[in-house]
């Protein structure tokens, strides 16, 4: 580990007091680990919210100031609003804390695994839309993948959970993940620009496509073309992703426009139609009633040798 | 206005020195020079040494002043950029702490503040870090054992650099090896602004049983006395047009 101190368990039921604003917390229960802090499930009189305990004191502070940027945007929020930041004194130790917004839901990791592709495609876009807000407020999310989205649970709205990440457009990327950072590909640089998250995103549908996460081999460029150009499931999206992955896409709003086109278009590959796991809602009523017809007829059959039979034994 | 300089040694290593000089001690002289010793301890001979390698890392790092992290050959990429980002914020927020201290006389430190202010001196600190020039030396333990971790090694400092060229700051690398050929360190790589096509660097290495890293940091020490003075030199006339 760091030479910070590891994470420490803290038993439910225990109050957690700040330092300076004096609001108290009791906790619940640990939701999770993220690279700066472990967050848990705390009361606050008798609401539930989510308490994040710094690894280290001063690691959570520059995630605390994007979330109030983020907080003053008009709109549908981005991620979680935040409620409080303060230290927690307890046996001579200091701990920094947030307190945000519980966000009730899956991560998007889960849901990729459970959900037929179709549904990335949907993730995507709505998360590209999020992604633009937060780029016209002057930041990338950085270490973009999906563990750090989340599902809420009424609705299937994405929103970003950790911006331990987030760095100011123009400075270097504060935290990332191989498989979904350009520069780990031979793709461009760790510069914070608004590419760096669309290539992200990119790497988010092949990951969806392929099932699975990888590794470079010999010839990381043209290994992630290949896939783009040889999986069924991306076929359709080619072109896009192409563009995402040589970062040709300037802002998010742009390669969402193309995502929802290509997304709604008619369907006219046959692509789609062989793979069975990507059915969209027009070919799905479609082969509905095919299937009806072929039940019909098959009930038909089956009642007119069953007469027949019944016929032939009477007799 | 120039922001200085951030001096960092970055030592590689995966186990116990064996020769020469306490690399602790040397990583004190480091410090007392304004430059922070950071190691990264490659695992897996670590278990086996009962806890002495794990010391040692730690030992360095907390007598230099900078950062020690454990980890397992794959995940090194990711550690050498972050340990290295992280000292640098580490020694500007020293630097703060020191004002604070001078002028509220109390031992207060950034910490210290209420949460609103404390988010407001963070943001100097970052973007000092991502405008203040950065000296690298870094230390590769090429002994026996690290031999096929080589390859991920080089892997890493080529990332490193790249990342460090993501930020507005100028960048300078140096890179030894240790144990050399003759000599107990061995410079391969003179000063300069990027670390790419370091294959060579690496493909000449014969490997000896020995680690003397007490010794690579004291040569280390001696290649920004070099760079110090090449600066000095170069000052009256080529210093704006510096590597970038």
């Amino acid at each position: 580990m760091m030479t910070g101190r590891d994470e420490i368990s803290i038993p439910p039921g225990t109050i957690v007091s700040g330092k300076w604003h004096g609001r108290r917390y009791q906790m619940i229960r640990r939701l999770g680990s993220g690279t700066q802090g472990t967050v848990y499930l705390v009361k606050a009189g008798n609401k539930k919210v989510a308490m994040k305990i710094a690894k280290n004191r001063g690691s959570l502070i520059s995630e605390v100031n994007v979330l109030k940027r983020t907080g003053e945007l008009q709109g549908q929020p981005l991620g979680p609003s935040l409620f409080d930041n303060d230290d927690w004194i307890v046996n001579n130790q200091i701990f920094s804390f947030c307190v945000m917004e519980y966000l009730d839901g899956v991560p998007l990791s889960e849901a990729l695994r459970n959900k037929p592709f179709d549904w990335a495609v949907i993730y995507v876009i709505q998360l590209l839309s999020v992604l633009g807000r937060l780029h016209r407020a002057g930041y990338i999310f950085g270490d973009l993948k999906p563990e750090n989205i989340i599902l809420l649970s009424p609705g299937h709205t994405v929103r970003c959970l950790d911006f331990g990440g987030a760095t100011r457009i123009g400075r270097s990327v504060r935290e990332y993940t191989t498989f979904y950072d350009r520069g780990y590909w031979g793709y461009g640089t760790r510069k914070a620009e608004p590419s760096y998250d669309l290539f992200a995103c990119t790497m988010m549908m092949i990951y969806a496509a392929e099932g699975r996460t990888f590794e470079k081999n010999g010839n990381r460029e043209k290994q992630l073309v290949q896939i783009v150009r040889t999986n069924d499931k991306l076929a359709r999206y080619r072109s896009i992703l192409e563009k995402g992955l040589a970062g040709r896409y300037a802002l998010a709003e742009e390669m969402r426009r193309d995502m929802l086109q290509k997304a709604t278009e008619q369907e006219s590959a046959p692509v789609l139609r062989r793979s069975h796991t990507s059915r969209s809602a027009v070919s799905r009523t479609g082969s509905e009633r095919n299937g009806w017809f072929g039940a019909i007829v098959t009930a038909s059959v089956i009642m007119a040798a069953y007469v027949l039979f019944v016929m032939v034994y009477i007799m | 206005m120039k922001n200085g300089t951030l001096k960092q040694i970055l030592l590689i290593t995966d186990g116990c020195s064996n020769q020469g000089e306490d690399p602790v001690a040397m990583a004190a002289l480091a410090k007392e020079q304004g430059i922070t010793v950071n190691v990264i301890g490659v695992l897996d001979r670590f278990d086996t040494e009962g806890g002495r390698g794990l010391q040692e890392v730690e030992g360095i790092a907390s007598a230099g002043g900078g950062i020690s992290q454990i980890v397992q050959t794959r995940q090194l990429a990711e550690t050498v950029q972050m340990v290295t980002k992280q000292a640098m914020t580490q020694t500007i927020k020293g630097v703060i702490d020191q004002k604070l201290n001078d002028i509220l006389g109390e031992s207060e430190t950034v910490e210290d503040l209420p949460p609103e202010k404390r988010g407001r001196v963070m943001e100097v600190v970052d973007e000092l870090g991502e405008t203040v020039d950065l000296d690298v030396c870094i230390l590769v333990d090429t002994s026996a054992s690290m031999k096929n971790k080589l390859p991920t090694v080089r892997e890493a400092l080529t990332d490193l650099s790249m990342s460090l060229a993501s930020r507005t700051g100028a960048n300078q690398f140096c890179l030894y090896l240790f144990p050399g050929k003759r000599k107990s360190t061995q410079k391969v790589i003179t000063w300069t602004p990027h670390l790419e096509n370091i294959e060579q660097a690496f493909s000449k290495i014969g490997s000896h049983g020995v680690t003397p890293t007490g010794p690579a940091i004291k040569e280390a020490l001696k290649s920004f006395n070099e760079l110090a003075k090449t600066n000095w030199l170069d000052q009256d006339e080529a210093y704006d047009d510096g590597p970038r």
